[in-house]
């Protein structure tokens, strides 16, 4: 690993960290890890859920300081105060969750502590929405930057996020799991960013569940396992197989395990639901949609960002009362429309795409969470029974193999891909008959993930059905008995299994005009 | 790793640390502190701030606020007292109703239940903020005391009704005893049962309690009724207590209840706090009150060191919350 460092020809590091250790309550989070960024290349941070990646990341932007190790920037020791100082160093960070201020416009996000000033050093409006139009420009994203960002989808705020990065001109560059949640399109985007920011000699960590990715960026690679340093190689170098093996600690087959078949049953009914866009009168966001699920059948829904796949999730689960129409049928009685708590009554479940603002409430425990849409199971005379809910949590952190070190952690502390685990904990505890996915497996762990569609197969052959929207064409292929399409908001094709290819699906997917 | 769980640990005593700190000093400082009745005498005088806090627990939990609190109190106990003395006339029926004890205490009851469920209603049905809401409300109940009351106290109330606010059982007073029945049912609330999670739910992330099947908005009504009942318990203790209903009584309370709750370590966006904290933040107010004027210090310099203490309180809370984040 240390080849490049010898290897004359290659500069002097931009950054590296040695001997970094971290621990919180309970949990040692980092022990001894290393990680060395050379200027032009980008070195790509893999590890299983709870490895350790944010938390270095965090070290090393000066959100926390480390318990112990050193930071060498371009050679010189450096101990960062807080976030701002990591910045001035040079140091910009794509933080894993969102980090915007959601009344503040895009402009006023992205240049926020350091917004330009008139002569006068009042605040020069004019100049920040300029150059953040520009910004905005260079990274695609078609957007006035007046807009306030809490009014913009979630992918379109990662581009922000990139955005702002980007601005700051830094040396090294921290990117964590930027591509969870944005568009093909945008993918490409940030990857051209990526590749000019390697051509001006910055320096980039690179943190995703992705592998795929990384055969268009990557040049290093590092290998966190349970807080430790397992093996710094170069991208080139590395199989695919070998990658999973640092990561996992072990080969891992089949990620794909389909085993479930359809009964003939007719469990779900959906029927011309339409949704109607909140503020632009005579829009649809979801258009006549009909279909059905049968009982023990897994139905995958694909669709570009946009085409609105959460949408049709969220009037189904009776999320949309004043704009939704059409009916919705469960074992052949009408689900009353309109609210969840009738949808959760009659049988259905939604684990919501965005875990942190719709799935969890961050500062309650692992426990209260995962309890919280079934209560009166785990109660007797009307008061919570702790020993049951204990029972209750500990099966499923046990069945999910939740990372945590007790159940009463608060799920803040855990890390993204076991707070995933957590949302689907809570809503398998309600013992669903339709279980509504939206998607599922991001930003977990290749492992992980085959453990979710274990699981999803198994809960398919006791009878369960799943709707699961995905944008992940590989995994919409190999778990779904029946793939339909969406875009636009209407559906636009359907795919018995084994008849789909990626060709068509894609083809399908392209907004009408477009292709 | 041991030295951070010791700082947590400890972090959750602070506040009690704080009470034990504050009545060492005064009972070194004052012979008369630390005596039976100065002691029964502080409880009881706690009784009240720590009905309209145990309410505001809740209200802040589910990520509200209630600042109408001073004001329901002093219309309950008014309508109360107003019943109990003069009965309730129906000139059009020429009829005289006499209303007795028990009587009185149920409508007063009553009056601080619909008052906070309006409160619920303007909060969800009609969206507004629970700060303007209240504020509203505050405004309105004060009103409504000066027109029942014509702004004159109501006195004389007998000694049957006196007992509430005066009487002893087993030799403790019986504002005490209420209170301490309304913290166990507030406990028992909030720990063990499952309004008692939704309502940290909802403070936590009303998104995530939507999504869950909650039903927010019904919560969110009971919140404040319970919080306008509590206003109500309050009001018939201070009428009692006084054996008079006056209409200026409870100004400025919900300041008071709102520092209880907040040097409690209750956050005030809500999901975070405990109804233990509110307890010990009353006892804090309570003792500080008391040993200061056991000390002769001015009532000027009474409201400095509160102050004081709350600002102090709430900072070493954050300090501490940051370090483990
Ligand atoms: N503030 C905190 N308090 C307590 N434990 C924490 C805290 N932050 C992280 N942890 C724990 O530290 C470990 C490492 O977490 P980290 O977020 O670095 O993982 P990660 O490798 O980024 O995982 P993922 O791929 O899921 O994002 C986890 O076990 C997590 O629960
Ligand atoms: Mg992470």
């Amino acid at each position: 690993m240390n080849e490049p460092a010898a290897n004359p020809h290659v500069p002097r590091p931009l950054l590296e960290a040695r001997g970094i250790s971290k621990s919180f309550p309970g949990v040692r989070a980092l022990d001894d890890v290393q990680i060395t960024v050379h200027p032009g290349r980008l070195n790509a941070l893999l590890g299983e859920n709870g490895a350790g990646k944010s938390t270095l990341m965090n070290i090393l932007a000066g959100v926390f300081p480390p318990d112990a190790g050193e930071i060498l920037l371009a050679g010189q020791p450096v101990r960062f105060k807080n976030p701002r100082a990591a910045q001035q160093a040079g140091i910009a960070i794509i933080f894993q969750e969102l980090n915007l201020v959601p009344g503040l416009t895009i402009a006023e996000n992205i240049f926020l502590g350091r917004e330009p000033r008139t002569a006068s050093g009042l605040l020069d409006a004019a100049r920040m929405n300029r150059e953040a139009a520009a910004l905005l420009a260079e990274v695609e994203l078609d957007a006035d930057p007046r807009t306030p960002v809490g009014q913009l989808r979630v992918g379109a705020q990662q581009v922000v996020e990139i955005a702002r990065a980007l601005s700051l001109q830094a040396r090294v560059i921290i990117m964590d799991e930027p591509t969870s949640a944005i568009t093909r399109h945008e993918v490409a985007v940030l990857f051209r960013l990526i590749r000019q920011l390697k051509a001006r000699g910055a320096g980039v960590i690179y943190i995703t569940h992705k592998l795929d990715e990384l055969k268009e960026i990557a040049d290093d690679l590092t290998v966190f396992r349970d807080g430790r340093f397992i093996a710094a190689r170069t991208f080139a170098g590395t199989s695919r197989e070998e990658m999973v093996r640092l990561m996992v600690g072990r080969d891992l087959t089949d990620l794909f395990p389909k085993t479930s078949t359809p009964g003939t049953a007719e469990r779900l009914r959906v029927q011309r639901l339409s949704l109607r866009h909140p503020g632009r009168p005579g829009d649809f966001l979801v258009r006549d949609v009909s279909f059905s699920v049968h009982a023990g059948e897994v139905l995958g829904l694909f669709g570009l960002m946009g085409a609105g796949r959460t949408e049709l999730l969220q009037a189904i689960f009776g999320l949309h009362p004043r704009h939704a129409t059409g009916e919705v049928w469960l074992d052949g009685r009408a689900v009353s429309p309109g609210s969840p708590r009738a949808a959760i009554a009659a049988g259905l479940a939604l684990a919501p795409e965005d875990r942190q603002r719709e799935g969890l409430v961050l500062s309650h425990s692992v426990a209260e969470n995962a309890t919280l849409a079934c209560l009166a199971k785990i109660c007797r005379y009307g008061l919570l029974q702790p020993a049951r809910e204990q029972e209750l949590v500990g099966g499923y952190v046990e069945r999910l193999r939740i990372r945590t070190p007790t159940l009463r952690q608060a799920v803040r502390n855990l890390s993204g891909g076991n707070q995933q685990k957590v949302v689907l904990a809570k809503w398998l505890a309600t013992e669903p008959r339709v279980l509504l996915l939206d998607e599922p497996t991001r930003g977990i762990d290749i492992n992980a993930k085959k453990e979710i569609y274990t699981l999803v197969d198994e809960l398919a052959r006791a009878g369960l059905s799943v709707v699961m929207v995905s944008s992940e064409l590989p995994e919409i292929l190999a778990m779904s008995d029946r793939i339909l399409v969406m875009a636009t908001g209407g559906l636009t094709a359907e795919f018995g299994r084994g008849a789909a290819t990626e060709e068509a699906i894609m083809q399908a997917a392209l907004p009408a005009g477009k292709n | 790793m041991n030295r951070q769980s010791l700082t947590v640990q400890l972090r959750r005593f602070q506040s009690l640390l704080a009470l034990v700190l504050m009545v060492a000093a005064l009972s070194a400082a004052s012979p008369n502190f630390l005596t039976v009745d100065n002691t029964l005498n502080v409880l009881r005088q706690i009784s009240i701030n720590l009905c309209l806090s145990l309410g505001m627990t809740l209200v802040i939990l589910s990520g509200g606020i209630d600042l109408s609190v001073g004001s329901v109190l002093a219309l309950a106990g008014a309508v109360a007292a107003g019943l109990l003395k003069n009965g309730l006339a129906l000139p059009s029926l020429n009829l005289l109703i006499q209303v007795t004890v028990p009587g009185a205490i149920v409508v007063g009851l009553g009056v601080g239940m619909v008052l906070g469920w309006a409160n619920g209603v303007a909060v969800t049905r009609f969206k507004l903020p629970p700060f303007v809401a209240t504020l509203g409300m505050l405004s309105i109940a004060r009103g409504l005391t000066m027109l029942w009351t014509g702004g004159f106290p109501v006195t004389g109330l007998g000694d049957d009704f006196g007992w509430l606010g005066t009487g002893h059982w087993l030799g403790i007073p019986v504002p005490v005893w209420i209170s301490v029945a309304l913290v166990g049912a507030c406990l028992l609330l909030t720990r063990r049962t499952p309004f008692g999670r939704h309502l940290y739910a909802v403070g936590g992330n009303e998104r995530a309690a939507t999504l869950s099947g909650l039903a927010v908005n019904r919560i969110k009504i009971m919140v404040y009724l319970l919080g306008g009942a509590l206003a109500a318990v309050a009001g018939l203790l201070v009428t009692a207590r006084l054996d008079s209903a006056t209409p200026n009584a409870g100004l400025g309370y919900e300041l008071d209840s709102i520092a209880a709750v907040v040097i409690g370590g209750t956050s005030l966006a809500g999901g975070r706090g405990s109804i233990l904290g509110t307890v010990l933040g009353c006892l804090i107010i309570g003792v500080l009150n008391n040993g200061l004027f056991l000390l002769n210090v001015s009532p000027f310099w009474q409201q400095v060191v509160k102050g004081a203490v709350i600002l102090v309180a709430v900072a070493a809370d954050k300090a501490g919350s940051r370090r483990d984040h």
